[in-house]
């Protein structure tokens, strides 16, 4: 079997023409994920652009309106595997219009790369994107100054502007930013370390993104199981089974854990982890799994278990970012489904707080719009309590999304704070 | 199971486990799109493990050209007997006896685009709120701006540049009378990690994807099996050989690769190794560069 260990998602940001798309074709071509069928018609189509060799950056285009007007429209899914790890990319556009992209390629990413174009150093996308990144609490910002060629693989100048973001995103809560001096479209310090920068003592791209620490990017601590199904099979030898579905949000649970349900507060024992045709004694986050109990309780869809010294809070009133998605700008008369966990409640928005202006960090207050792409910190309220903790401890259980009730439109995106 | 974090066919596995009980959840009456190809057994697989001890609790529903691989047809009613679970069959032939769909003629024609109406058809004759499939976003260009949850407007249509958005694995099934939803459990997978999975739980695959003794002909440059349906030209020669199908679609369209590889062991190792995409034997894609989005709009898999 070829093994290989950990997933690894991330996300790619940078703006118009920095050499996004051309970074993603160079990972994907010299970790030879790109197959000769794929490559061919990538030949045919530069030869017809009157490309000189082959447009890297082709590999990542996917719907006909994005290969015409040679821009990406939408969030794009790229896999490749090194004998190290599995990884995803969430390739995702960077023009204006499509912050809620961005937003949702950093959703579920371990890491952020960000570029930066040598030559124009650090700009208001990046710092639009580096704020995002640390908004959704990516744990890891790996900083690729680009276009190295274009200044002649210069360390002043790579020095400058690793300062100059330095600089800028001291204001942002990100745990971890490493820096790389790189040429996507020459390949150096991509995969290969770069001949051109002797100068530059760390790994190139691909050995960081193999070897970097993930294990601490998902919450060990707190238990969270939501409820998503119950199993009743109501045959044979499982007359008597009551499973609960559901997902391992975080923590770990154990085989007699003492556990409380939420929000019926119900307290009962783990009586089996079970996944098919077989028990577990320790189950851990992310792991899918179905719980039974010793004692025949009322436990539901939208309930959550979780241990008893250990708790999330029930809320009716939380306060949310809250980033708008929809075409429609809010209006605040509307009444949401909000969607947390497995959970679906009604909502309001009572008060849009502050927005924020992104690209200068600034909020702006008294302000009660909000449209596509605004970003704001608002107070919600549900019809009935929600087990939530903070984002920035909880990635799961600290994200909500709310659903317009008439179109069924994913609305907004929020992370309580 | 490492101590503190999962393998990732393990987290994969979770992930597609989580999303299928989204689906039983959220929706009211889904079913499972099941051709007999591998990627809609491993569905069907991780459907039986997210439901277990319940049997799988949606119907598989196949949309049936005529144009099949006589292996496919009796693992598929293996595979629903063994699972005590509903089989439709939804046909093609019937579509255009009752004058729904339009034959292809000539030597290149394909039954795969009539099959768009005949599903659009069972779908709403069945009341079918999610049809559940095996498409992966490795596959194809437009196959990686699919979401996992998918939303068809009333006429089936796909519109990819008005996707909502999926963030975190909260997914949105809410749909208005008529318009329905496909749901793509396995989207994160790639071929290759279909193929260890598959040795991993031991499961059952049709025996065409193992090298086997088959009478072919070379046609757009893939072995095209020799069948019945099949029109042949003077200069066209069946011959021999010893091939696997990478794919399985119809026995008109799917090539075949000239391979020793019997066993899933050396399966693995030559996807491992390959340097062309599934799909390049497949002669429905290659009919224009944006076949499979043109499909994808019109409501295809």
């Amino acid at each position: 079997m070829i093994e290989t260990n950990q997933l690894f998602r991330f996300t790619t940001a940078g703006s118009v023409d920095d050499g996004k798309s051309t970074l993603i074709g160079r990972l994907l071509y010299d970790s030879k994920s790109i197959f000769e069928d794929q490559l061919q018609a990538v030949e045919k189509t530069s030869v017809k652009k009157g490309f000189n060799g082959i447009d890297l950056a082709l590999f990542t285009d996917g719907l006909k309106d994005e290969r015409e007007q040679g821009i990406t429209i939408d969030v794009a899914y790229r896999y490749f595997t090194t004998p190290k790890r599995k990884f995803i990319i969430a390739d995702t556009p960077g023009h204006i219009q499509y912050t809620r992209n961005m937003v949702t390629g950093a959703s579920t990413a371990n890491a952020a790369l960000i570029l930066v174009d040598a030559r124009h150093g650090v700009v208001e996308q990046t710092k639009r994107h580096s704020f995002i990144a640390s908004l959704l609490n990516i744990p890891h910002i790996i900083v690729c100054i680009n276009k190295m060629d274009l200044v002649d693989f210069d360390e002043t100048i790579y020095d400058e502007l690793c300062n100059q973001f330095k600089e800028f995103s001291s204001k942002l809560l990100v745990q971890d930013i490493r820096f790389i001096p790189i040429s996507a479209l020459l390949g150096d310090n991509v995969v290969q370390r770069s001949d051109n920068m002797k100068w530059y003592q760390g790994a190139p791209l691909l050995h960081t993104l193999e070897t970097m620490y993930i294990g601490s990017d998902t919450n060990r601590v707190d238990a969270r199981f939501p409820v998503q199904n119950v199993l009743r099979p109501q045959r044979d030898e499982f007359m008597e089974y009551r499973g609960y579905t559901g997902k391992i949000e975080s923590g770990v649970f154990r085989k007699g854990d003492e556990i409380l349900v939420m929000p019926s507060g119900l307290t009962s024992r783990i009586k089996s982890i079970d996944v098919f045709e077989e028990e577990l004694d320790v189950a851990i986050a992310p792991m899918s799994v179905a719980l039974t109990l010793e004692d025949d309780i009322d436990v539901g869809r939208g309930d959550m278990i979780v241990r008893s010294n250990n708790t999330p809070e029930a809320a009716k009133d939380i306060i949310v970012m809250l980033c708008w998605l929809g075409n429609t700008p809010l209006n605040l008369k509307s009444r949401f489904s909000l969607q947390h966990t497995s959970n679906k409640q009604l909502a309001v928005i009572k008060e849009i707080i502050y927005k924020i202006d992104i690209d200068t960090l600034e909020r702006i207050e008294g302000n009660q719009d909000l449209k596509m792409n605004d970003i704001a910190k608002v107070k919600i309220s549900v019809a009935r309590p929600i087990m939530v903790d903070t984002y920035r401890k909880n990635r799961s259980t600290g994200s909500i999304i709310l659903i317009d009730g008439n179109s069924n439109e994913t609305v907004a995106a929020g992370m309580i704070t | 199971m490492g101590k503190y974090y999962l393998n990732y066919l393990d987290e994969l596995e979770a992930e597609s486990i989580y999303i299928l009980r989204e689906v039983w959840a959220q929706f009211k009456n889904p079913v499972i799109l099941f051709s007999g190809g591998k990627d809609s057994i491993v569905v069907t697989r991780l459907a039986q493990k997210a439901f277990y001890p319940l049997k799988v609790p949606f119907p598989l529903l196949h949309v049936d050209t005529g144009h099949n691989f006589p292996e496919t047809i009796s693992f598929r009613d293996n595979l629903a007997k063994k699972l005590n679970t509903q089989l439709i069959v939804a046909s093609v032939q019937e579509s255009i006896d009752q004058g729904r769909v339009l034959e292809e003629r000539g030597k290149n024609a394909t039954r795969n685009s009539l099959q768009i109406t005949t599903l659009l058809d069972v779908i709403e004759e069945k009341r079918i709120d999610c049809a559940i499939g095996g498409g992966r976003r490795d596959e194809e260009k437009s196959r990686a701006k699919e979401r996992i949850f998918s939303h068809r407007d009333i006429f089936g249509q796909w519109d990819p540049k008005n996707q909502r958005p999926e963030l975190w694995h909260l997914y949105n099934g809410g749909y208005q009378e008529g318009e329905h939803f496909r749901s793509f459990p396995i989207s994160n997978w790639t071929e290759l990690d279909i193929w260890n999975y598959i040795k991993r739980e031991e499961i059952e695959i049709p025996s065409l994807y193992f090298a086997h003794k088959r009478e072919v002909l070379w046609r757009n440059d893939s072995w095209i099996p020799f069948s019945s349906f099949l029109e042949i030209d003077k200069e066209e020669k069946v011959v021999s050989k010893k091939v696997r199908f990478r794919t399985l679609g119809d026995i008109t369209i799917t090539g075949g690769i000239e391979s020793e590889c019997d066993d899933i062991n050396k399966i693995i190792q030559e996807v491992a190794a390959m340097r062309n995409t599934e799909r390049g034997n497949r002669s429905d894609d290659k009919r224009s560069e944006t076949a499979m989005e043109d499909r994808k709009k019109e409501g295809y898999f």
